[in-house]
């Protein structure tokens, strides 16, 4: 018996629905996705760092090579070995978060089986291109994360992840004395892009760096929630 | 039977998880056994005709309706290695998925509720092909050219093999993709009346033992 028509609700399909099998609200999903070396990791590691005792968290990494992403997030412990999974990409880490999220997806099933229920469920893409953005099945909210000595043109040059990520994080501000970046010239380039969507530059080596991702992530949850 | 389903089907960006898999193809390269093209076609060759055969006769007995908890056990039989067991079952929970959301069939349900951990891949890819509208011959033939599809875009990216040459080692293989497909809808006939038993059981031990070594490696590309 076919309580709804599949077309009611395509996103069933893709577990996209807000709702899990049992009846209960699924975690939101956050993607991180951005060049390699920009400080993903390092923020998604801040991130749990700072919200793990409001907030049952777990994460996925999408290591392109190796389980190096995992494992340095299991060395720093921020969160316990079992909310951590790696899902691997086949040399293709776009294709996994966007073009066929089906391994992504399983992952997310497996955590909310294993340590569920969950918040929040942080997914980092593998260090890809300026061009590599989540799909929308996978995930509800994405940012994206560049640093200042990737080149402060960045914002200029765009791209979907610089010009459509629902937050844009400008990362390792601390550098830009010693690179040569311009940080207004980067802030007016993002917003130009961005139009009204919010940019963030942060220095995780400062205390409580990722104070301001963090409280964008707190935001994000409370309109799930309230959803 | 629809044409139009079998190509969604067999289409290499069917979002069912195979593009994160090689195949064996990453472990043969570490090994030297694939280097160009020749050896390329070779490996297919082989994997088609092992592998591929089996593959393709459960699908196409799943596609005729033989019984896919059966099929199931006996892909388990067919499979020595372990670790390609698990992937196997992994990539059969991710067909699962995307075939539930192509073409959404009661059959499919009732497996996915069996295995919800996922069932082999080509038993899903059987049911699957079953639920878009295929038969038993289609179903082999997209298992078997997947058996040889994955390699070979896997090749292009661990070698830098030009692309061109990958796609014709496929066309050349096209005569024995079709032999091999008929050989499993043969075979899947016999398993309807006598049993899985019928079914083909080829295996290829460098592919088991690659499979192993690879799973065991630190550092790859590819899943399997």
């Amino acid at each position: 018996m076919h309580l709804d028509h599949p077309t009611t609700f395509p996103q069933r399909h893709t577990h996209s629905s807000p709702v899990r099998s049992d009846g209960s609200r699924r975690a939101l999903r956050i993607g991180l996705g951005g060049p390699v070396g920009s400080g993903k990791t390092a923020t998604v590691a801040a991130l749990c760092r700072a919200l793990r005792e409001e907030l049952s968290i777990a994460v996925i990494t999408n290591d392109i090579y190796t389980r190096e992403d995992a494992e340095h997030l299991l060395r720093e412990a921020v969160l316990p070995p079992e909310r951590i999974t790696a899902v691997e990409t086949g040399a293709c880490p776009h294709t996994a978060i966007r073009d066929d999220i089906s391994a992504n997806l399983e992952a997310v099933e497996d955590l909310e089986d294993a340590v569920g229920p969950l918040d929040l469920v942080l997914v980092e893409s593998g260090g890809d291109n300026l061009t590599a953005t989540f799909s929308r099945g996978l995930v509800d909210a994405q940012m994206f994360v560049i640093d200042v000595a990737g080149g402060d043109d960045i914002p200029r040059k765009g791209g979907p992840g610089v010009t459509g990520s629902d937050l844009l994080v400008v990362n390792k501000t601390d550098l830009a004395p010693h690179v040569g970046s311009d940080l207004d010239a980067m802030a007016r380039d993002a917003a130009e892009q961005r139009g009204e969507l919010p940019v963030v530059f942060q220095s995780l080596r400062s205390e409580d760096g990722v104070k301001t991702v963090a409280d964008w992530v707190r935001e994000r949850i409370a309109a799930w929630i309230a959803a | 039977m629809s044409r139009s389903a079998l190509l969604i089907l067999a289409d290499g960006r069917f979002p069912a998880g195979g593009h994160a898999h090689s195949g064996g193809a990453e472990a043969a390269v570490a090994a030297g056994r694939i280097t160009d093209a020749v050896s390329l076609h070779a490996f297919c060759r082989g994997r088609l005709h092992t592998a591929g055969l089996v593959a393709a006769a459960l699908a196409a007995a799943a596609a005729d309706g033989v019984e896919p908890l059966a099929l199931d056990e006996a892909a388990d039989a067919r499979t020595a290695s372990a670790a390609l067991r698990t992937a196997s079952r992994r990539l059969g929970r991710q067909l699962m998925r995307a075939a539930h959301a192509a073409w959404p069939d009661p059959q499919l349900d009732a497996l996915a509720a069996a295995l919800p951990r996922g069932a082999h891949q080509p038993v899903v890819l059987g049911v699957a092909a079953r639920a878009g509208g295929l038969g038993p011959l289609d179903a082999a033939h997209c298992a078997a050219y997947e058996s040889v599809g994955g390699p070979a875009t896997a090749v292009v990216r661990l070698l830098g093999l030009d692309p061109f040459d990958a796609t014709a080692v496929l066309a050349g293989l096209g005569p024995d993709l079709d032999t091999v497909a008929e050989r499993a809808v043969t075979a899947a006939r016999s398993a309807a009346v006598q049993g899985v038993e019928a079914l083909p059981a080829a295996s290829a031990p460098l592919l088991d033992i690659g499979a192993e070594t690879h799973a065991a490696r630190a550092t790859r590309l590819f899943a399997s």
